[in-house]
């Protein structure tokens, strides 16, 4: 009973087929975004720099998985490698062409993952469900293979690890050791807001639905005109453009400075996660599966601690990370339990409960 | 030109002149073909008996593993730390069972699948808790597994054989050959099959599905134990064994996730592949072509069967 929803009438098919067809969602969500810019102002720099920009920069890839998975139910294991694309094109071409500004090559870097998504995507032609999970981990190990080996990738230089060169932006350091968290924040908020709204355009529109279409069934889907190729291909390279820039994010603007190890196979299953605790099929649930994994561990490094200590339990750093890793698989069962479909089903359910409270009939 | 000599003609005239060397390449790729397949048998018998792909499967291979080292430490007699791990490995079936599997029936695949992650987690966080991160010996000797090696002079060279290698293949084959016949001719084994074709229909006649579900899972956790116990001899018991464990997928889908046959052969087919091409090839491309020949070869088979070699038929219906 905090708002009304009824009222709001169409009277066209624009506004029919917008993706925020009620008021109250607007405002909200313009609520949310400047809450979200006025953080980097209010927030202190541990916040920002060791939850927010990592926060961000996972929901980014989490997205791009479930653009793949959620959307296309295309199961992928390789989120992790098509990010250390994203990332180590981005290198080679920043160093490259220093003149260019960096913003250009973060998104461009993303183009260069989407064709290496697309190529190792067509086996998902013939391949469905976990034989295809499996297909994509060929592509996980075979370019972190190439990360290693391939020296110029990283310009030859005897560490073989990226490094944030000084980048910026109207004369204010974006990027590399000067770069202060505030204004790194700024910026992977403003790439990642760009991106999701993109995708939210593009997956409630035409493309979308056939994405929608192959994944629910995909002969079905065939036989009313959709074309499995481009669709399932258009899938992998959009969801490894995601992937690609979210990489390009976590090296260079959070941790600024990389090893070909970030992008293992264990990041892949992290994201995973993440899309699957939020909920497949939801961009929201992206966001809400980031904040989870990636938030919960950082809260249990501080609760636990506190919360063991008034009994006497001084336990050491080792002890709570393995009770940490306890909680956290605790918990990914406890919410598939509860809530199979996902943080974003729970999240519906709570907004409807709020709708019609505190009469429920 | 000078390339296409080297990876198409050089490594066969190598081949041809060092026999000896093929042949010992060849036993340690059919050595690691079998102790891929072992991983991959606790794999394929979850799968087929409820259709849950079991991503603890290599978490439950080193949690068994340590379980007997660390029991045997804390000064319990080899034989009976031996039995001490099963019932552990029955126990964890049955907590499985009741906390994860059965709230969990009839979801999605995809969700059993994240609910085995969560376990893998669990079980990580668990062990290293009780058992701790550092590394350990296996107790090779304490469970007369033989060790040493025999040198056999041939073909103008020598081959070495690891005992343990031997024992292993040994070891490996007597578990195929019973649960081939647990699955064929005792009234379980034909429980585990129907169960495996229709949940419904196996409940109608009156299995129990919870039962045969414990059953399953503890068939695969003393598959876990034995593949422990061989890759514990050769390489050490750690958390690191779970990466390996990975290299069971490519075996798994090479194989088909339904068929004990084909995890077998599968196993060797990705063994010997990923052995004779980094050593063969490997050097061409700068060496470490282990760590994703073996899924390459998978997505080579796939292209052509895309259910595994032998791999029940996909038929789709609309």
């Amino acid at each position: 009973m905090l708002y009304r929803e009824a009222g709001q009438f169409k009277t066209n098919y624009v506004a029919d087929s917008a993706i925020f067809p009620l008021r109250e969602d607007r405002i909200g969500l313009g609520l949310i975004v400047l809450a979200a810019y006025a953080l980097a102002f209010l927030g202190n720099s541990f916040l920002l720099q060791a939850v927010m920009i990592p926060f961000l920069v996972f929901s980014l890839a989490a997205i791009g998985l479930n653009i793949l998975t959620g959307y296309t139910g295309l199961l992928s294991l390789g989120t992790g490698a098509f990010m250390g694309v994203g990332a180590y094109a981005c290198y080679k071409l920043m160093t490259a062409f220093p003149g260019v500004n960096v913003i250009v090559w973060i998104f461009v870097s993303g183009f260069f993952s989407a064709a290496v998504g697309a190529l190792f995507g067509l086996p998902s032609l013939r391949i469905k469900g976990f034989y295809l999970a499996v297909a994509t981990l060929a592509a996980q190990f075979f370019l972190q293979w190439c990360f290693i080996r391939i020296p110029w990738l990283v310009n030859y230089n005897v560490s073989g690890a990226l490094d944030a060169p000084l980048r910026t932006l109207f004369g204010i350091p974006i990027m590399g050791p000067n770069a202060t968290p505030q204004t790194r924040y700024l910026l992977v908020l403003t790439i990642v807001i760009l991106l999701t709204w993109l995708a939210s355009n593009l997956v409630h529109g035409r493309i979308g639905r056939m994405w929608i279409a192959i994944r629910d069934m995909d002969l079905a889907a065939e036989l009313m005109g959709i074309r499995p190729l481009q669709t399932k291909l258009l899938a992998f390279a959009v969801s490894s453009y995601y992937c690609g820039v979210a990489g390009a994010l976590l090296v260079f603007l959070w941790y600024g400075g990389a090893e070909y190890d970030v992008f293992n196979i264990n990041q892949s299953f992290f994201i995973l996660f993440m899309v699957i605790i939020g909920g497949l099929g939801s961009l929201i649930g992206s966001f809400f599966g980031a904040a989870l994994i990636f938030i919960l561990p950082i809260v249990l490094g501080i609760v636990l601690p506190a919360a063991l200590s008034p009994f006497g339990l001084s336990v050491g750093a080792d002890v709570i990370e393995h009770l940490r890793f306890m909680i956290v698989g605790a918990l990914i069962i406890f919410f598939l339990i509860v809530e199979p479909h996902g943080l974003a089903r729970l999240w519906q359910i709570g907004k409807q409960k709020l709708l019609v409270w505190p009469f429920p009939y | 030109m000078d390339m296409l000599y080297k990876v198409f003609i050089e490594p066969f005239v190598f081949m041809g002149e060092a026999p000896d060397l093929l042949i010992q390449t060849l036993w340690e790729g059919l050595v690691s073909g079998v102790l891929y397949a072992l991983i991959a048998l606790g794999f394929v018998l979850i799968f087929k008996a409820s259709g849950v792909f079991n991503f603890a499967q290599g978490i439950m291979v080193v949690f068994a593993a340590l379980i007997l080292v660390g029991l045997y430490e804390k000064g319990v007699p080899a034989f009976l730390a031996l039995i001490l791990a099963a019932v552990a490995m029955l126990v964890l079936a049955m907590v499985v069972e009741r906390v994860v599997l059965r709230p969990l029936v009839n979801q999605p695949d995809i969700i059993l699948f994240m609910a085995t992650f969560g376990l893998t987690y669990f079980l990580i966080g668990f062990g290293e808790l009780i058992f701790g991160g550092n590394p350990r010996e296996m107790i090779t000797e304490q469970l007369f597994l033989p060790q040493g090696t025999t040198e056999i002079d041939a073909l103008g060279g020598s081959i070495r054989l690891q005992h343990l290698d031997i024992a292993a293949a040994v070891i490996a084959s007597i578990m195929i050959g019973l649960l081939a016949v647990f699955f064929s001719k005792t009234r379980i084994g034909r429980a585990l099959r129907a169960v495996a074709d229709s949940h419904k229909a196996a409940l109608s006649v009156g299995i129990s599905l919870n039962q045969i579900w414990v059953i399953v899972w503890f068939a695969a956790g003393l598959v876990a134990l034995v593949a422990g116990i061989m890759w514990g001899a050769r390489s050490g018991v750690s958390f690191s064994l779970q990466i390996i464990a990975l290299k069971a997928l490519p075996v798994l889908i090479l194989g088909g996730f339904t068929s004990i046959p084909g995890a077998i052969i599968g196993g060797l087919i990705i063994g010997v592949g990923e052995k004779l091409g980094e050593f063969y090839w490997g050097p061409l491309v700068g060496g470490g072509v282990e760590t994703w020949l073996a899924y390459v070869i998978a997505l080579l088979f796939l292209l052509y069967r895309p259910q595994g070699l032998f791999g029940e038929k996909i038929i789709e219906r609309i």
